[in-house]
């Protein structure tokens, strides 16, 4: 499913049980890693990405399946390479610096079988990248948060490893901080052409961060694909909720159209029968309701959340309620009544009641222009 | 479907040999005490268990038990309360005062009231005042207490300093005045700490023997002893060593089924509240008295007891056996150290890092090696040395191990709080970058560990130095360490020659008790 030739990380049907009366944390799990590609797992705490990023490093063992990195086996059940011997580097969501030396002993600690000159001089490089250089005398407990994490990461590039595996590396910063760390980050990955794993819970870094996004469920990846995929496309209920606010609406699907409670919608994909279909806030819009359009579909707004830039409303519908995300000119208030439209063709969710016409039928919704009534 | 075992939860081989070793070294040499025990015939095995004299021997030994325990109770409750909960002046020096009686040993306690009465006495000599010399049962009682009261004091201090007092205002706020909310909701918050320490004093006096052979008051221990030393008859003193270790169990199985199910953690997310602090007014007065009279009892008339008994003059010849004894005392005490950590440490790192049924089992096996009464420890060292490594018996090797595998608790405790500080995540992070599993433990956990076990290291060579009973039956002939010969002349009333090794156990034993000290009031 995805170009295998010069990839970097093959994961394939990684399954871990911590025991055996409970079902594995991580199932037949399967991606894999470009060069210089930025992949994050993304998923709410206990769905096992943290376990996988372990199996990689060579933590934890796999109960089945392998990990190949530079056409390398790692891992099978008949081959565990010891951590030490895989040349990956870890970033530790508690950074795990070593407490009793300093930042630049910190980062020559991986630095062996060089010449010591060779060491200092490559550890002050890592140390000019990350823009820590003037701290090299600091102990880890001297440092703040942002810095920490920016030294974690410099003691992990240091040895120059094949990759980086990153376990919820902005977590314990604080919010400001975090958003520039990431960047930080992320700028520093990218110059020193280094593909990394990250594992988060948080949408908005996985998406700002990564070039791909692997969405991962109760132990299984569920989705994988770039930010704008997996969250203008998502395939299941769970990767629509989970990548930021949504509108889930049954409808009756046939073929590119469907009826829902905001009336006919344009689908994203051919299908027929009872769907859940799954529409972003800001891809709705209001209208003033007036008789002539109002054909049993139109909603009255319960809440109006104005928040500068632009405006989040409630709306109240015959069934269910839905949220729309509007710029900051809409005039409507508390109470009035509204129509919603929707601005982009609604996605399909991949469920079980779902029948799916083949991808290659798929039309593109540019073709089927605006929903009509 | 193929499971594959997760061989990362099993300890690393270097850490689990050692401490499977210690293991199989404590119950080893039990199991040879079994075995010498029901060596001889039925009958007279028969004979020996069923002695009208072990119920004499028992009743003594729970008798005694019960008094220290009444007795300490008294002492170390008004001053953990005093220390912990009111505003009395020189906090940190009557913390101090209460921990100090550790220094001055039961066997040298009872030596110093042995010196001190009769009729040629220090009180005699000094003031002219005649008493009895204390003896018997009083005598190990006063003994024993004044030296174990600050193990309970201390677990209570830490345990009315753990309290959260938002109960307690709770209790006040739902109508209970202050009696009864000492009554009902402090003193149950208590009983962790009050059970833990009932505990170390105990076993320490079902253990003791220092005091009461000196106070010639016959326990389980004593009489052991005799047996040993006096009657050289090996298999009723087998058969003492497995009713001492019976009673043992019957305190550490007591003491599991009490503390089950008790659990006094804070409910809730509110932050625990500082401590109400209690005006003492007027009352201080009488709180400065009470600390008074015992630190009086407790420290100064020892300690000047053992001066004055120094200043009667002491043959020139002791002052040579006191090189000597002080040179033994550390060639046995100091590699004891190092084993203890050795052991200690792969024990304490297996429990914390991989704790399973396994690393819980050969921990205990630690503690058991501690909670063993040493006269009982070394007995079956000397029976299993016997039988199965005849070229150690009586060696200074097997006086090391025994001492080692005997304070090796003492160890556990700060080598335990050293890991538990030091980051688990940050071998992982040395590993990842290219060193071996042992190797990142040595660069990056051995460090931090510094502090914890040069701290167990040094709680083990005190302990040991002024260890008593194993050095007694264990120690290679001719080979005397200091408290075998404060022993050794206080039973033959020569207390001028005792005076300057019991000075010299007092010198290590405040180092101990300083030691202890600045851990407990960091702590806390």
């Amino acid at each position: 499913m995805e170009k295998s030739m010069n990839c970097l990380l093959r994961a394939t049907n990684l399954t871990k049980r911590f025991s055996l009366q409970d079902p594995p944390v991580v199932d037949r799990v399967s991606f894999t890693v470009q060069h210089e590609e930025i992949f994050a797992i993304l998923g709410p705490s206990g769905c096992g990405k943290t376990t996988t990023l372990r199996m990689i490093a060579g933590f934890e063992r796999t109960d089945e399946g392998s990990i190949q990195l530079n056409g390398k086996t790692l891992e099978c059940p008949y081959t565990h390479i010891t951590p030490e011997k895989r040349g990956v580097g870890f970033v530790f969501q508690d950074y795990a610096l070593f407490p009793h030396l300093s930042v630049l002993e910190n980062v020559k600690f991986g630095l062996t079988g060089i010449s010591k000159s060779e060491r200092e001089q490559r550890a002050q490089g890592i140390l000019e990248l990350i823009g820590m250089k003037a701290y090299h005398n600091r102990k880890p407990h001297e440092l703040s948060g942002g810095q920490q994490q920016r030294v974690a990461l410099a003691r992990a590039l240091a040895p120059k490893p094949s990759m980086i595996l990153m376990d919820e590396p902005f977590s314990n910063l604080d919010a400001v901080l975090r958003q520039s760390t990431r960047n930080e980050v992320r700028r520093i990955l990218k110059e020193a052409k280094m593909s990394a794993v990250l594992v988060t819970h948080d949408q908005e870094e996985a998406l700002s961060v990564a070039d791909r996004i692997g969405v991962m469920d109760q132990g299984r990846l569920v989705q994988i694909g770039t930010p704008e995929e997996v969250y203008y496309r998502p395939k299941t209920k769970f990767v629509a909720q989970f990548l930021g606010r949504t509108n889930l609406f049954s409808a009756q699907a046939s073929g590119l159209e469907a009826h829902s409670n905001i009336g006919s919608v344009m689908l994203d994909k051919p299908a027929r029968g009872d769907v859940m279909i799954s529409i972003r806030p800001e891809h709705l819009t209001l209208e003033q309701a007036t008789p002539a359009n109002c054909s049993g579909t139109c909603g009255v707004i319960q809440n109006r959340e104005f928040k500068g830039h632009d405006i989040t409303y409630h709306i109240r519908l015959d069934k269910g309620d839905c949220i729309v995300h509007t710029d900051n000119r809409m005039p409507f208030g508390v109470g009035d009544n509204v129509i919603v439209r929707p601005l982009e063709p609604a996605v399909v969710l991949h469920s079980d009641s779902t029948r799916y016409v083949p991808d290659q039928s798929v039309f593109t919704s540019s073709d089927t222009g605006k929903a009509r009534l | 479907m193929g499971l594959v075992k997760n061989i990362q939860k099993l300890p690393p081989w270097y850490f689990l040999i050692p401490a499977v070793f210690v293991g199989i070294s404590v119950m080893l040499p039990l199991v040879y005490l079994v075995f010498r025990a029901i060596d001889g015939d039925w009958q007279q095995s028969y004979e020996l268990i069923f002695r009208q004299r072990n119920l004499t021997l028992l009743y003594n030994t729970l008798s005694l038990t019960a008094g220290v325990l009444i007795t300490t109770t008294v002492l170390a409750f008004p001053y953990a309360w005093l220390t912990s909960r009111t505003d009395i002046a020189g906090n940190k020096a009557i913390t101090l005062l209460g921990v100090m009686p550790l220094a001055i040993p039961g066997y040298v306690l009872a030596y110093s009231l042995l010196g001190l009465g009769g009729t040629n006495g220090t009180l005699a000599q000094l003031f002219g005042i005649v008493i009895d010399r204390p003896s018997g049962y009083w005598g190990s009682l006063l003994a024993i207490s004044l030296y174990t009261f600050p193990y309970l004091f201390l677990n209570l201090r830490t345990g009315f300093l753990g309290l959260d007092t938002s109960t307690e205002e709770a209790a006040r706020s739902l109508g209970y005045s202050g009696f009864k909310i000492l009554m009902k909701v402090t003193l149950p918050q208590l009983k962790h700490s009050f059970y833990a320490g009932m505990l170390i004093i105990g076993l320490y006096v079902i253990g003791d023997f220092g005091a009461v052979s000196l106070m010639r008051f016959e326990t389980f221990s004593y009489a052991l002893f005799l047996q040993y030393e006096s009657a050289f008859d090996r298999v009723y003193a087998a058969w003492i060593a497995l009713m001492l270790l019976t009673l043992t169990g019957t305190i550490l199985i007591g003491e599991y089924k009490l503390l089950k199910g008790l659990s006094f953690y804070r409910t809730g997310t509110g932050t625990a509240r500082k401590t109400r602090i209690v005006k003492l007014g007027h009352w201080k007065w009488a709180a400065y008295a009470f600390i008074f009279v015992v630190t009086l009892i407790a420290i100064v008339i020892p300690i000047i007891t053992i001066l004055f008994w120094m200043a009667q003059g002491v043959d020139p010849i002791v002052w040579n056996t006191l090189g000597n004894s002080i040179r033994s005392s550390v060639l046995a005490s100091a590699p004891a150290a190092l084993l203890a950590i050795f052991f200690a440490l792969p024990l304490a790192y297996i429990s914390i890092r991989y704790p399973s049924r396994l690393s819980n089992i050969l921990q205990r096996f630690a503690y058991l090696g501690y909670a063993t009464p040493p006269l009982a420890l070394a007995l079956a060292f000397i029976f299993f040395s016997l039988s199965a490594v005849p070229f150690l018996y009586q060696s200074l090797a097997l006086l090391i191990f025994a001492y080692a595998l005997h304070f090796l608790a003492e160890s556990m405790g700060p080598i335990r709080s050293a890991l538990y500080q030091a980051p688990p995540r940050i071998e992982e992070a040395a590993r990842s970058l290219g060193y071996s599993r042992f190797k990142a433990f040595w660069l990056t956990t051995f460090p931090l560990l510094r502090s914890g076990i040069i701290a167990g290291a040094a709680f083990v060579f005190l302990s040991a130095m002024k260890e008593l009973p194993i050095t007694f039956i264990l120690s290679p002939i001719g080979f005397e360490t200091l408290a075998v010969n404060v022993w050794s002349f206080s039973a033959e009333a020569m207390f001028a020659e005792a005076a300057p090794f019991a000075l010299c156990i007092l010198f290590f034993s405040i180092l101990f008790v300083y030691l202890l000290f600045a851990r407990e009031w960091k702590r806390a």
